[in-house]
């Protein structure tokens, strides 16, 4: 029978069939959930760094007037590659990260539901990441802003391959993402343990799942907004060409029904980590977790209804700006119903104020600000008053570093000690929490004042004597206190890896499944299929819950790659689904994606082609019937026992 | 390792079924998703028609609606095909792989004359993808629609092949209901592209 003890289960067998092997064609075909989120958070964490260091060249220019540290043409650059970087290849592919390392591990399973379309997921991140920046190889990075608003990004005020890099840049980074959300979805619904009902989710995870739902219906307005950019800018058509029929209005729609939900998938799953930590450090479950799993459900729908708030300066008629002031407020009461139940938690809990509680406790404060900052800014008149200024600059880094950057830090402070098996200083910790919380509102704070003094953003100098020069001076001395906050914490992760204490399965005696597997996990995560009654599997002994969930004694499923398939609310198992070898053909697609898009840049039209002919065949032989789908087991189990 | 141990981890546990290929399938799952966010990207296109439709100065379309003499058969082609397919798929879910086979090859040939037909009308149209907002319009969202057709004929032609390489039974046939799926859903889309931008004109 294949039901075990753990320590009856055949753990090298169980290695064998789920590690993968090392060496290059190792490195390449790997398919474990595991290297992916890792890879994801060390390439996130990688693009981080070079849009920090976009920013501190930004504040050294903007530091003291009439500054000429750079030419207004650079300053364009470094702004907007600033904002892709962050936006699109930091904020939302860190999270991924931790997605992709952890939810196997919080759901009981032993990979992704896709594990190949994981792989590919990650390549195309990286190919689509270096792809905008080879543009500064050539000095023609992109230069319109993060949200290139037409007509200023057509070829005739932008005649060279800036924006040609943006826009299929984008793209093609979309499909990552796209794919990425399809993955997570089924995961979710597909993969959990038995038993792990739709109410016994870790909390989490519900970030994740709704902005994969956001990703599946917002990403397709960039992509089609880019394709209309690229083909006005290459082909001469005129879709946002006011004089033939074309309207510029028509990319601030389109990118805005995208970005207002973009902001949402950036911020939703860091919420979600917060309300996983939080509890954790509290010693008590998450307050309210059906109205915190409501609430994100509504900020999401709410996320979508939106996006001309950021348009009420174009002189829309008054009943639309009136309904969609109204609409962003609303939003404020779904997040406040996750700041009430984190505060509840806190209140009601003994707080151990290590360093991930630490950072999420700054979260706290600085989602509090940015919010009431976005109120501010969903009214109308006020919108008038500062729209471009620099207090939208103040909203939104208060927005992204307070409700992305800081949970992501105490995520890793957390969850680090899993990835590496050793812990982070606490010591160490604290400084870095204290450098970054200080460093970010000294020099972030003053950046509402600088916009309420009237400094419009994106200038690359200003004459002294208005006002300015004493908060650009502080602003600058922030970043540069924040950055070393960072440079501590690189410092500190470092050190860990060599030095830090071993942090054994449950270091801060947390209540959710990856807890119960070593520092770091083994290829195939768990011994034996653990069985789910409680959304706290570890704590039940101590909250005294009915109905024990088993951890040390289940299902081994040791015939081939196999993982359980169970229902989409009660978790009951369905089916025992086969799970693919590693393989090459996730890179080898991305690589010929990345073919087709130089192709398409600098109009190679037969790379163009043979990235197409190479992404076909490529298809055709990713989707090819192996015999995962067989119902005969596996070769590899078939030849290890002729060996025997 | 002893032989009689392999086979007992071989065994199934609780006789669950292994890797169905029915809608519980994740590869089912992720067909549905792909039709999911397509479709959205059709949306947002379709919405651009309209807002810019909306937004127009003078007549929209600018050329006047659009010829039915060739769309309209050729909608009739298209749907045609999709009943083809669902012949065949019907057929192999009672094991026929005859009906599949003839299924798939008509459902091909029909696809095949409809991007002809298609290329043939491109070649009649008095305007350019360059010439307005309503041209790169036209061409942008037909194209696009024409690309997924393009798309969905190579599934065919693989999911032809295998099932000519005998892949597929009356049990075991996801690659067929995931191409007809696919199928379907681009002759969906064409259905409203044919609505917004060949029929819309005339009712305004």
């Amino acid at each position: 029978m294949a039901i075990v003890t753990d320590l009856e289960a055949p753990t090298d067998l169980l290695r064998d069939i789920w590690e993968t092997p090392r060496g290059l064609l190792g490195t390449l075909s790997s398919v474990d959930h595991k290297t992916i989120g890792k890879r994801y958070l060390v390439t996130a964490f990688v693009f981080f760094l070079l849009g920090g260091l976009e920013a501190a060249a930004m504040r050294a220019q903007l530091a003291q007037s009439g500054e000429h540290l750079m030419s207004p043409e650079a300053y364009n650059q470094l702004f907007t590659m600033h904002g892709v970087t962050m936006i699109f290849l930091f904020a939302s592919p860190v999270l991924s990260g931790f997605s992709n390392y952890l939810w196997p591990l919080l759901i009981g399973s032993r990979d992704m539901a896709y594990p190949r379309v994981n792989a590919l997921s990650y390549w195309t991140f990286l190919m689509s990441g270096i792809f905008l920046y080879s543009s500064f190889l050539v000095g023609q990075a992109p230069d319109g802003g993060w949200f290139a608003y037409v007509p200023m990004t057509e070829r005739a005020f932008s005649p060279g391959l800036n924006m040609d890099f943006y826009a299929l840049g984008l793209i093609f980074l979309g499909i990552s993402t796209t794919v990425g959300a399809v993955n997570f979805i089924t995961t979710f619904f597909k993969l959990r343990a038995p038993g792990m009902s739709i109410n016994r989710v870790p909390i989490m995870m519900w970030g994740t799942l709704t902005t994969s739902f956001s990703v599946v219906f917002a990403v397709p307005a960039l992509t089609v907004a880019c394709i209309m950019l690229f083909f006005d800018r290459r082909f001469g058509m005129h879709f946002f060409d006011a004089a033939r029929g074309g309207h510029p209005m028509l990319w601030q729609h389109l990118f805005w029904m995208f970005g207002h939900p973009w902001v949402y998938i950036v911020v939703l799953p860091a919420i979600g980590l917060a309300s996983e930590i939080i509890p954790t450090f509290c010693r008590r479950p998450l307050a309210g977790y059906t109205f915190v799993v409501l609430s994100t459900i509504a900020t999401a729908l709410l996320g979508f209804g939106v996006w001309v708030h950021h348009m009420f300066a174009t002189g829309l008629p008054q009943l639309s700006a009136d309904f969609f002031s109204a609409s962003s407020m609303v939003i404020s009461i779904a997040s406040g119903v996750s700041i009430a139940a984190w505060i509840a938690t806190i209140w009601q809990g003994r707080p151990k104020f290590k360093t991930p509680f630490l950072f999420m406790a700054g979260f706290i404060i600085l989602f509090v600000i940015g919010g009431v900052s976005g109120v501010m800014t969903a009214s109308v008149p006020f919108d008038w008053q500062l729209t471009d200024s620099y207090f939208v600059v103040a909203h939104l880094h208060y927005v992204l570093i307070g409700i992305n950057v800081f949970p992501v830090f105490g995520a890793l402070y957390y969850w680090l000690p899993k990835i590496t098996g050793r812990m982070l200083s606490e010591r160490l910790g604290r400084w870095v929490f204290w450098t970054m919380f200080v460093g970010f509102n000294l020099g972030f704070f003053p950046m509402h004042i600088a916009g309420i003094l009237g400094m419009p953003r994106r200038i690359y100098t200003y004459q002294s004597g208005l006002g300015w020069d004493s908060v650009n001076l502080v602003t600058t001395l922030g970043a540069y206190v924040f950055a070393v906050g960072v440079l501590l914490f690189i410092v500190d992760f470092l050190r860990s890896l060599r030095h830090g204490e071993p942090a054994g399965c449950n270091p801060w005696d947390a209540a959710t499944l990856e807890w119960s597997t070593s520092s770091p996990p083994p290829p195939y995560n768990f011994a034996v299929m653990p069985t789910v009654r409680s959304p706290y599997p570890l704590w039940e002994a101590r909250l005294g819950e009915q109905g024990q969930s088993q951890l040390d004694r289940g299902a081994l499923l040791g015939s081939g790659r196999e993982t359980f398939g169970t229902s989409a609310l009660d978790s009951d198992p369905e089916e025992v689904l086969r799970m693919p070898d590693d393989s090459l053909w996730p890179v080898l697609l991305s690589l010929s994606l990345l073919g087709f898009f130089y192709g398409m840049l600098t109009s190679a039209w037969w790379l163009a082609i043979l990235g197409v002919a190479a992404l076909i065949i490529t298809l055709v032989g990713w989707l090819w019937p192996t015999d995962i789908t067989s119902p005969s087991p596996p070769r590899r189990i078939a030849r290890r026992g002729a060996e025997a | 390792m002893s032989m009689a141990n392999r086979d007992s981890l071989a065994a199934q546990p609780f006789g669950l079924p292994i890797s169905p290929a029915d809608h519980r399938s994740p590869g089912w799952w992720a067909m549905v998703f792909v039709i999911v966010t397509e479709s959205a990207f059709f949306a947002y296109f379709i919405f651009s028609y309209f807002y810019l439709a909306s937004m127009a100065q003078g007549a929209w379309p600018p050329e006047g609606a659009p010829s039915l003499r060739l769309a309209l058969p050729n909608t009739i082609i298209l749907l045609a095909s999709s009943a083809a397919l669902k012949w065949g798929e019907a057929g192999i879910r009672h094991g026929s792989q005859r009906r599949l086979r003839a299924g798939l090859l008509l459902t091909f040939l029909l696809g095949v004359a409809f991007l002809v037909i298609q290329s043939i009308e491109y070649s009649h149209q008095h305007f350019t993808p360059a010439t307005d907002a309503y041209g790169s319009l036209f061409f942008t969202i037909t194209g696009f629609h024409g690309a997924h057709v393009a798309v969905g004929l190579l599934m065919n032609l693989v999911v032809q092949l295998r099932a000519w390489l005998g892949h597929f039974s009356a049990e075991r046939h996801l690659a067929v209901t995931n191409a007809a799926m696919y199928w379907h859903f681009v002759d969906a889309v064409w259905i409203v592209v044919f609505i917004s931008l060949y029929l819309s004109p005339r009712f305004g």
